[in-house]
């Protein structure tokens, strides 16, 4: 067995095991039913919900949000990384104010996209697409910086113009650290958008929790947060998948 | 000094060649340089470290602009461009990653304007020229130092260059990794009909692959000596064991041995 795929199964058994510790903790009664439902539960109600029907809309609705967010995040982050590399004295006032971006909390501008954009899908993408789009701007500039040299020269001798450079040479190399900013963008964009659903929204899935937690419908808040994280960790680990394929070829083949 | 044109017509012609590099301060790395290479001429360049080897390389062929100076190529100015006809092979490894050998090698014609069925031939055929058929569709993390560097020139042959330079292509490669790829070297020399460049920090290796050697001095790096090797055309690393080998070697360390102990900045 590879040491890799130790690891995976030791994970597994690790997350089981935490499960399984939660489910018996409830049963016995050492954690209050009225503050954690047992897993099992949990799921049961999350199957139910999702196989009645009831969540398609909110499903759809958070989702496309999600995904435009996230699409939104990665075009306007990769646009601006490599607009700041492009021009350094640009770049040397941006840098400290984009290392400090995260330490902003960007729900505070909510009543402010409110007032901007209104109710409905814009304050909630835009929400996404702040939370996420600097995280792709630095992973760009990191990748950026990180191009060899030495392949910048050979697009000169190649005479490729920059458009070709950027496509050909810069981004394919860059592309495993860019796939940092990928992975932190999609988390970002699930968590602006959900927890805007929370506080301004009157559809979607985060909605939906924050209106059963509101009601005091355990069964219905759990199940719906159990779906939201299978659906983040699944999104995720396709991610994950695909970046350890690149970086397979690229490393021992 | 200034090479030596021969009878054949010049290929390359650098004429008062000067590169500094903006400061503060002004660093003064190259030159005066006049040096005419000729047409289908192998031509290595040694010297010591840091004397703008490189520096030299990148005016040949039109990546950086000389200071004052011209630089022509087949009689034609270069202004900062590097000019069709001309190859480049550099010394880091610029294989890429994430491309196949097969399409690391098609990369050099990507913007050729050629049909599909001329660009695989050329490909095909640089791929067997350097030995690398067993291997086209690896990745080139799966190949050596050596190989990968193969795959580097095979991307250079493809387009056909009139003029090949090398910037210490193999200095990375073990001492029998180098003897080999020095024979390719001579081979592709031979079989391209192209003007070779070499800039190489190892002497033997231009003693044995050149028809002629400059020797450059310390910063800035200018041209203390000329080597004619007249080796035949027909050659290899046997070459070696030629009781003149020892001679040639011998005759450019002491040009360079001065120069090596000013940049140890020890007085000779």
């Amino acid at each position: 067995m590879t040491r890799r795929r130790a690891a995976l199964l030791v994970r597994i058994a690790l997350l089981a095991g935490l499960v399984l510790l939660l489910e018996i903790c409830c049963r016995t009664g050492i954690v209050d039913p009225l503050t954690v439902i047992p897993p099992s539960e949990m799921f049961a109600s999350m199957i139910e919900r999702v196989s009645s029907g009831e969540l398609d809309e909110g499903i759809i609705q958070t989702f496309s949000t999600i995904a435009l967010a996230f699409v939104l995040a990665v075009v306007s982050g990769t646009l601006g990384g490599v607009l700041l590399h492009r021009q350094s004295r640009l770049r040397d006032i941006v840098d400290p104010l984009l290392a400090s971006y995260y330490s902003v909390p960007t729900f505070i501008f909510y009543p402010l996209l409110v007032a901007l954009l209104g109710l409905g899908k814009a304050p909630l993408v835009s929400l996404g697409v702040l939370s996420a789009a600097p995280a792709v701007m630095i992973s760009t500039l990191s990748g950026l910086d990180g191009v060899s040299p030495v392949l910048l020269k050979l697009a000169r001798v190649h005479r490729l113009s920059p458009a070709r450079t950027l496509w050909w040479i810069v981004l394919p190399d860059a592309l495993p650290r860019l796939f940092s900013g990928l992975k932190l963008a999609l988390s970002y964009a699930l968590i602006g958008v959900i927890a805007g659903e929370f506080i301004l929204s009157g559809t979607g899935l985060g909605y939906s929790i924050s209106y059963a937690y509101q009601s005091f419908d355990n069964r219905a808040m759990y199940g719906l947060m159990l779906f939201v994280l299978l659906v983040a960790v699944i999104a995720n680990g396709v991610l994950y998948v695909w970046e350890g394929r690149l970086a397979r070829r690229r490393s021992t083949g | 000094m200034s090479g030596t044109p021969g009878n054949e017509p010049s290929h390359v012609t650098l004429s008062g060649v000067d590169r500094n590099y903006e400061g503060p301060p002004v660093v003064h790395a190259l030159g005066p340089i006049d040096l005419q290479i000729r047409t289908g001429e192998f031509f290595s360049v040694v010297g010591p470290s840091g004397c703008g080897k490189s520096t030299l390389l990148d005016v040949l062929c039109g990546l950086v602009r000389p200071t004052s100076g011209s630089v022509r190529f087949e009689g034609k100015e270069l202004h900062g461009e590097v000019p069709d006809g001309v190859g480049v092979v550099f010394q880091e490894d610029s294989s890429m990653r994430w491309l196949s050998v097969r399409q690391n090698v098609a990369f050099g014609l990507r913007t050729s304007s050629l049909s599909q069925q001329e660009i695989a031939e050329r490909v095909e055929h640089a791929i067997r020229f350097m030995g690398l058929m067993q291997f086209a569709d690896h990745y080139p993390a799966q190949l050596s130092g050596g190989m990968r560097q193969r795959v580097c020139i095979a991307r250079t042959l493809v387009l056909r260059p009139r003029l090949i330079l090398l910037d210490e292509p193999f200095g990375a490669l073990d001492q029998q990794t180098r003897l080999l790829m020095g024979d390719e070297l001579l081979r592709l020399w031979r079989e391209t009909g192209a003007t070779v460049v070499l800039i190489t920090h190892a002497l033997d290796e231009a003693a044995m692959l050149s028809d002629r050697v400059g020797v450059m001095s310390a910063r800035p790096g200018r041209f203390i000596d000329m080597v004619e090797t007249r080796w035949p055309r027909e050659r290899d690393s046997r070459i070696v064991s030629e009781p003149n080998f020892g001679a040639l070697t011998a005759r450019l360390w002491s040009s360079l041995r001065e120069e090596s102990l000013k940049t140890m900045g020890r007085v000779a």
